[in-house]
């Protein structure tokens, strides 16, 4: 049962490093325009090269 | 006024043919329209909604279009609230962007990004949003440590799990259960049994009591049953708050953005003030094109007035000096100079606006669905809470501790979802398919009313028709003719110059060459043709007798005049409506503001049994409101000032983008594109969407029926809870996304 003791702490950490990357992606509004994010996947405007 | 009829009046001016209605003033008319559009403030960021953007292929032509327009430093599309922010040089206008758009094949409003960028609601999005993230990132920990002590942990493992759980568990409760927290708070001090108080309570109750059993090594803690239900019904707010987001958002360009102003003559010099500050007797200029900024009478000038938004008149009057005039109309020829003699509030167009505010206080108060469900569902989960509670208190001889847990237990296991999560999800997922449709849901509750409805009433100009009237009998005309009404046509931005023009064109007919043209305002276009005079224009300056339906006259020297008759253009997608509602069974009414012939005309043309011409605002209003009072659920489809009051008047309302402010602002639901057809699928879709929430209903209240004696027996464990709200919750949003 010792192995607990690491195994807790470890499942929060990476918990909460999720829960850091959701507040990230909220806080740089990722979250505006879902629909639209799902769409530009789709085209192929800029795949060959970046977009200046 | 366009840029060729303002070209053919400088034109006129030039040549010293003196219109009746010149003026002083008038030479410098066109700069001080100049000097006005320079004032208005001109900001780097452009704002449009697109409302027919809907694809990858769309984000890609509208960016790539407005990137390739020169002085557009960069466009980005937001698919879901349909809009386009555009990053130009200051010269660059929004006309210029919505010229673009309509290229690419995109219809395009202007947005005031000052207003839009009121951020009021997206941070309330984004706050929600934070809440739900972590109080899902809480109950997935939680629940991890909870599968450990449903299967067996024991003695201070169990203890220990209960601790680390109570650690994540209340900060969360204490941070996510915020927005239930204040709701209920409110709605006690009002003292009324709103939905945030059960679930206040048993987020409360399930999270104190796991503490308390917790600090005495008890078997059950309730931790992630309190952030299960914390987080599905976050979910479910967040998607109600995002539903009525987009509806406001897209409500907001909609509502009007332009301050209303008007040209004033004071001491000589044209000032362009705002019209509350207009005052009785002063003489206001109004330019063609532009809308009557008061009520007033002409002192000079003369020209036509379209009274159509107001009276539903297609045809458009005289008006020279003496005639009266109300603000709301619009000027088409000749520029004229009104005495004002009521601005304001006392002007026929703030009169209508009363009529709208007595109807709509006149309008009972709907119920939704969800509110007579909540008033069933408040009282009767405290009263079997605290019935648990006294019956247990009583079988246990004063065991405070195990009544408690029971109440708890059925506090949580009668778990609010379907009515917190599955109304919403049902709402979001048929707004969001009506908007995909083009129809714009503004009020919560217009989907159930429109399921209900029995009875459509139509209005006709702007509504079934689009108000822009077409030739229509361009055959019967000789070439000669044809050649000198485009010619004459061409010259002038009358509407029914242009649709002539626009017609004639597309028959490729190419214009008479004549010569001196000059529109006479108010009477029509002339010129010399061969030596011979030619008029263009109204039926009695033409020398003819007039017909019954729209037309205007060419008359060629002595030769007898030809009249060119008109049609109103059919809105696109109004026949395929009409028939749809006809074929669903439902009561089909045809009530216009317009002359008898052009009524039955259209009222013949859709197959409108019931029709009737002539009706006045207050009439139209009265006319719904006798259907209200014979039992039918009145849609009222409308787009003038006319139909305000009859619009607020319905049980439901909609109306066309295209339509005044006044009867956008009252509709319940607002047509955003040209097409009429979505109107049918809308009632289908809202008949569907009502019958999902009422399943909802019943399926949780099956789920209850199964689940609450188990919990008021004392057979309910922490892992039953969790298992009965889950599944609920599940089977409502899945049965919720079923809508076709």
């Amino acid at each position: 049962m010792e192995i607990l003791a690491f195994l807790i702490p470890v499942t929060l950490f990476i918990g909460g490093v999720g829960l850091a990357a959701f507040v990230w992606a909220l806080k740089s509004h990722q979250f505006e325009d879902p629909k639209g994010d799902a769409n530009r996947i789709l085209t192929e405007d800029w795949d060959h090269k970046p977009k200046p | 006024m366009s840029v060729a009829g303002r070209i053919a009046s400088e034109q006129a001016y030039g040549d010293g043919h003196v219109p009746v209605s010149a003026c002083p003033a008038c030479g410098v008319a066109p700069s001080a329209e100049r000097l006005a559009e320079l004032s208005v403030p001109v900001s780097a960021r452009l704002m449009l909604s697109i409302p027919a953007a809907h694809c990858a292929a769309c984000i890609s032509t509208v960016e790539g279009g407005l990137a390739a327009m020169p002085g557009v430093h960069s466009a980005r599309v937001n698919l879901t609230l349909r809009r386009v922010s555009v990053e130009a040089d200051p010269e660059i206008t929004a006309d210029d962007v919505k010229a673009a758009l309509l290229g690419l094949g995109y219809e395009a409003h202007e947005l005031d990004p000052g207003l839009l960028s009121a951020t009021e609601t997206d941070r309330q999005g984004r706050e929600l949003l934070m809440r739900l993230g972590v109080a899902g990132f809480a109950m997935m920990n939680v629940m991890l440590l909870s599968v450990a002590v449903w299967s067996g942990a024991a003695d201070a493992t169990r203890d220990m799990f209960h601790f680390i759980s109570a650690a994540i568990a209340l900060p969360t409760v204490a941070f996510a259960g915020q927005p239930f927290f204040k709701n209920a708070w409110l709605s006690l001090k009002a003292r009324h049994l709103g939905m945030d108080v059960p679930i206040s309570l048993a987020i409360i109750l399930a999270s104190s009591i796991s503490l308390y059993e917790t600090f005495h090594s008890g078997e059950h803690a309730y931790f992630d049953a309190a952030l299960m239900l914390t987080f599905f019904l976050l979910a479910g707010r967040y998607l109600d708050h995002r539903t009525r987001a987009v509806a406001r958002s897209a409500a907001e360009e909609l509502a009007a953005l332009e301050v209303p102003r008007a040209t004033v003559l004071r001491g000589g010099v044209e000032v362009v003030v705002v019209i509350t500050e207009l005052a009785v007797a002063e003489l206001v200029r109004v330019r063609p094109g532009g809308r009557m900024p008061v009520d007033g009478v002409v002192v000079e000038g003369s020209s036509e007035i379209d009274r159509a938004l107001l009276t539903g008149e297609s045809l458009p009057d005289f008006a020279g000096p003496g005639s009266v005039v109300s603000a709301g109309e619009v000027n088409l020829t000749g520029p004229l100079l009104v005495r004002v003699t009521a601005a304001g509030k006392d002007s026929s167009l703030h009169r209508m606006a009363d009529l709208v505010g007595i109807a709509e206080s006149a309008k009972t108060r709907y119920t939704s669905l969800a509110e007579r469900a909540a008033r069933l569902y408040s009282p009767s989960v405290h009263i079997l809470s605290f019935g648990a509670f006294a019956a247990w208190m009583w079988i246990t001889g004063g065991d405070v501790r195990y009544a408690i847990n029971i109440s708890a237990a059925v506090l949580i296991i009668t778990c609010p979802c379907a009515l917190g999560l599955a109304v919403p999800a049902v709402v979001t997922a048929a707004s969001g398919r009506l908007f995909r449709k083009g129809l714009l849901i503004k009020h919560g509750t217009a989907l159930e009313r429109l399921a209900e409805v029995d009875c459509v009433v139509f209005d006709k100009t702007g509504t079934l028709t689009m108000g822009t009237p077409e030739a229509v009998d361009l055959a019967a005309h000789s070439p000669t003719d044809l050649a000198l009404a485009a010619a004459l046509a061409a010259a002038s931005s009358h509407p029914l110059a242009r649709a002539l023009a626009a017609a004639t064109a597309a028959a490729g007919v190419r214009p008479a060459l004549v010569e001196g043209l000059r529109e006479v305002p108010g009477y029509g276009v002339e010129g010399q043709w061969h030596g011979q005079s030619v008029r263009l224009g109204r039926a009695a300056w033409c020398g003819a007798a007039g017909l019954a339906v729209t037309a205007t006259y060419l008359r060629l020297g002595p030769n007898p005049p030809q009249a060119f008759a008109f049609a109103d253009q059919l809105r696109p997608g109004a026949e395929t409506a009409v028939t749809a509602l006809a074929a669903q069974g439902k009561r089909i009414l045809l009530v216009s503001g317009d002359t008898e012939a052009a009524v039955a005309a259209m009222a013949d043309r859709l197959g409108i049994a019931e029709w009737s011409a002539g009706v006045l605002p207050a009439d139209k209003a009265a006319r719904v409101a006798t259907l209200t009072a014979a039992g039918h659920k009145v849609l009222m489809v409308g787009d003038g000032l006319n139909d305000t009051a009859a619009l607020a008047a319905a049980h439901v309302s909609i109306s066309p983008a295209s339509a005044l402010d006044a009867a956008r602002v009252a509709a319940d639901i607002v047509l955003l594109g040209h097409d009429m057809a979505p109107i049918s699928d809308a009632m289908r879709i809202s008949r569907q969407s009502t019958r999902r929430i009422k399943e909802n209903f019943a399926i949780s209240a099956l789920y209850n029926v199964v689940a609450v004696p188990l919990a008021l027996a004392g057979f309910a464990t922490p892992l039953a809870a969790a298992l009965a709200m889950s599944a609920s919750s599940i089977t409502v949003s899945l049965n919720a996304l079923r809508l076709r």
